[in-house]
């Protein structure tokens, strides 16, 4: 009989702020040695149900709890988060803030500091862990050297360190990591999985990233309730993902649109296990033929253009030979692996660095000697973190500060602000204070207050990382929109579908370089580049050539303008 | 990118080969007797010895430009405040009055006021490599360890050596703000009026310490997670053990103080008088 390890009756969590419970009447098992996965859109309690579990509720966030949550046989309430943590391991989701340690080994070691083991005895276990996460010849390294795996893989070594520790809790694993890494970090998740039969718990949006292992169970949690528990082919051929908005497997999607029956026996969790009926086939190949479209193409003036650009840092060469152009009112995105310079180039295009050689013109106008302030009339970025960019108080200030700076008229000034947030959807939030607002609305804040300067160009930093899919397609909806009236719009991305769905072409750097300056499809089918670039091969493209379409890539262009019209009429 | 304002750096001499504790030790040491002696003869040996430990520790002075500027803005300040408060300090302590130059009222310059400032300047200048030096060459999580093992507690340690850690962060968050805040118009550059710069500053102030607030939560929540503060006491990945090396820089750097007070003090006064 399998042992249940974590224990959730009828169990209720309200934070003292808030006047509704955050979960709602959980009642879930969950048994030694299992993989669980957890999904669920934002709001819908997942972080609460982690900080529940790992002791930060109630402990650290103060909160009131109805029912109960046994660990390993004895409710939490009873426990403290020292004991709780030596049951339940959380690995952080910000790969970069929860570093302790100034090296590798030290920040391993800080639970084994913590716990008085003597110096000899931590620097073996320590040895013994960073075999296991792959990090033994980086034990002195400093952080900050190491690439976004891994760090990933230290935060992993840090839980694992300390042996008691039977419950692994990973806070979305995927969301800092590129394609390949994210791959690589799930399989070695399975594989400490299968050498320590550890409990594995996974928060996670990216569904069909996390299905690329094997999970024992599911469970889906909508407005802090538990919607779903059960198989993940169970859920997979249910309606209930498409109800909370969590993105289902792409490949699955196009079943569903060509009117395939989803059945849980069709092998649903990979795209490699997937078998597809010969009626099914015959649908699919239908839904394809039946209203091919092809997408607009237009080619205009180049309002950005990028020649033989360099840039070292130190003695390295981070930039090499990078030339592009980007067409005016083109859509673009830039891909490429974790710390391939595509930061760094946004930076050099907006002026923020300085390069080493080479010329930016914008409309034919070289601005290679133009100062930050100067190039911002043109130019905007977007920085990933919206708090990093707001600094007054209430949502009129923030979005008028530019305007301010540069002299314009009062009048002048209310006319484009409000104009600017009529466009961004927060017309009707003008009087608010910037701190009432959800993180979607604060993003929107920081490009309404780029957009109100009115650049030709806006370049933003992964405009959707920590959205759910509904945030997530509100936001590149109003992009869309931006980019339709006229605003050329470039953005750095790790997600795939992203830039399948929203760009016509893709710019991939890997290691310095441009590799590749091509649509969306033909980077993303493309074997070298996806190896090259640790991006990852869509499984649109897969299935489209297992039921032998015979051009896989306009199948996925079909897809997708498909697939966006039936989002579009989501309420 | 970022000027590096203070922080570990790492290089390979023998002062940073020295233990965290020993470099603790002997930079108290070495404070305790610039702040007791005023002896010119003590403060002109221990200023070319601070030189000469400061060149084997191959920290370069283009290293620490910018605190030393700041440091001898200080100096100057004190200086300055020090004749303006005392003009006569010098010829009370030395019993004599001879004038270099004859001012208002009390305002003179004596010979014995401007050798006094001069002990005062030295003094400044035997410690501030000294201070340089154990913060430069020392690598933070060591720092935590010596100051818990001189019976601070290791929560203090953590907190002073998480600090150090952060200045590169917090520096890098400083940099990218501000950036993007002149892209807006808000200018920290010396194109700016000083009461428009100082307002402007604090525009990118307010992001900073959200930003800062947010990476506090993150990080005292990861050790919480990891048993922090479970215990009255913890033990160190990064202590080092002494070695002959330790032990022998302790023992100089206490025969150094014994010498030192025996010098200042023989004649029963802290200062050198050559009047």
């Amino acid at each position: 009989m399998r042992q249940p390890i974590i224990e959730f009756n009828h169990f209720t969590f309200k934070y003292y702020s808030q006047t509704d419970p955050t979960l709602k009447n959980i009642d879930v098992t969950i048994y030694q040695g299992e993989k669980v996965l957890i999904l669920g859109p934002s709001g819908s309690g997942k972080s609460t149900l982690v900080h529940c579990l790992n002791g930060l509720a109630p402990f650290s966030y103060k909160g009131d709890i109805e029912g109960e949550l046994l660990i390993k046989g004895s409710d939490t309430r009873n426990l403290d988060i020292f004991t709780i943590s030596r049951m339940v391991g959380t690995v952080l989701q910000d790969t970069d803030g929860q570093f302790i340690g100034m090296n590798v080994g030290e920040d391993i070691a800080f639970s084994l500091e913590n716990e008085k083991v003597p110096q000899h005895v931590m620097k073996e276990t320590i040895q013994q862990v960073a075999e296991l996460v792959e990090l033994e010849h980086h034990l002195d390294h400093s952080i900050h050297e190491l690439s976004g795996g891994q760090k990933q893989r230290v935060s992993v070594g840090g839980v694992m360190v300390d042996e008691e520790v039977e419950i692994l809790l990973f806070d979305e694993p995927l969301a800092n990591l590129d394609p390949a890494t994210g791959q690589y970090a799930m399989e070695l998740i399975d594989r400490i999985h299968e050498e320590t039969n550890k409990t594995i718990i996974m928060i996670e949006h990216r569904l069909e990233d996390a299905l690329h292992i094997d999970f024992d169970r599911v469970i889906v949690l909508d407005e802090g309730e538990v919607v779903f528990n059960g198989a993940p082919n169970q859920l997979l051929a249910s309606h209930v993902l498409n109800q909370v908005h969590i993105r289902e497997p792409l490949y699955l999607k196009v079943l569903k649109y060509s009117g395939c029956m989803i059945k849980p026996d069709m092998g649903l969790e990979h795209m490699h296990t997937l078998s597809i009926a010969d009626d099914c086939q015959m649908k699919l190949k239908q839904w394809y033929t039946k209203s091919k479209e092809r997408g607009r193409e237009e080619v205009s003036a180049p309002v950005l253009e990028v020649n033989n650009l360099n840039f070292r840092y130190h003695q390295d060469l981070v930039l090499q030979n990078i030339s592009f152009s980007i067409q005016q009112g083109e859509m673009v995105s830039i891909v490429g692996k974790n710390g391939a310079g595509k930061s760094t180039l946004s930076k050099l295009i907006c002026g923020f660095e300085t390069m080493n050689s080479g010329q930016i013109f914008l409309e034919g106008e070289d601005i290679t000697n133009q100062t930050i302030f100067e190039r911002a009339t043109h130019i905007g970025f977007v920085l990933q973190n919206p708090n990093h960019m707001i600094s007054k108080h209430m949502i009129y200030d923030e979005v008028a500060l530019g305007l301010v700076n540069r002299g314009y008229s009062e009048k002048e000034i209310e006319e484009r602000v409000w104009q600017t947030l009529r466009v961004c959807g927060l017309y009707q939030f003008r009087n608010w204070p910037i701190s009432a607002l959800s993180y979607g609305q604060k993003k929107r804040v920081t490009i309404a207050s780029i957009l109100v300067l009115e650049p030709n160009v806006i370049i933003l930093d992964e405009p959707t990382a920590g959205q759910d899919f509904r945030h997530y397609t509100e936001m590149m909806e109003f992009l869309r929109q931006l980019n339709d009236n006229g605003t050329t719009i470039l953005f750095i991305t790790h997600d795939m579908h992203l830039m399948l769905e929203y760009t016509s072409r893709s710019i991939v750097l890997a290691d310095g370089r441009l590799i590749a300056d091509e649509s969306a499809v033909d980077v993303l089918t493309n074997d070298e580049i996806v190896d090259k670039a640790n991006l990852k091969r869509t499984s649109l493209f897969d299935i489209a050539v297992k039921v032998g379409i015979s051009d896989p890539k306009q199948f996925v262009h079909h897809f997708i303008s498909y697939d966006r019209k039936v989002r579009a009429r989501w309420p | 990118m970022a000027v590096n304002i203070l922080g570990y750096m790492e290089r390979t001499s023998p002062i940073h080969k020295l233990s965290g504790i020993t470099k603790l030790i002997v930079f108290i040491i070495w404070s305790s007797i610039a702040m007791l002696t005023y002896d010119t003869r003590v403060l002109l040996v221990l200023l070319i010895a601070s030189l000469v430990i400061f060149q084997l520790s191959k920290i370069q002075l283009k290293d620490i430009s910018f605190v030393l500027m700041i440091i001898l803005a200080f100096l100057a300040l004190n200086n300055v405040a020090i004749y303006v408060f005392s003009p006569q300090e010098g010829v009370q302590i030395y019993g004599s009055s001879h004038v270099i130059w004859d001012g208002a009222g009390r305002y003179n310059l004596t010979w014995e006021q401007l050798f006094y400032q001069i002990n005062i300047t030295l003094k400044y200048f035997v410690v501030i490599p000294a201070a340089l030096l154990f913060i430069l060459t020392t690598h933070p999580s060591e720092l935590a360890a010596s100051l818990n093992k001189v019976g601070i507690s290791y929560k203090i340690g953590i907190a002073v050596s998480l600090a150090l850690r952060y200045i590169p962060d917090i520096q890098r968050d400083f940099r990218t703000i501000a950036q993007v805040q002149q892209t807006r118009g808000i200018d920290l550059s010396k194109n700016e009026k000083l009461t428009k710069r100082l307002k402007n500053v604090i525009s990118i102030m307010v992001p900073l310490i959200f930003s800062s607030l947010d990476r506090i939560e993150v990080i005292s929540n990861a050790m919480e997670l990891r048993s922090f503060g479970k215990h009255k006491k913890r033990t160190w990945y990064s202590a080092r053990p002494l070695l002959k090396v330790d032990t022998i820089t302790l023992i100089i750097s206490l025969v150094f103080f014994i010498v030192a007070m025996v010098i200042t003090f023989h004649d029963g006064d802290r200062f050198y008088n050559p009047f």
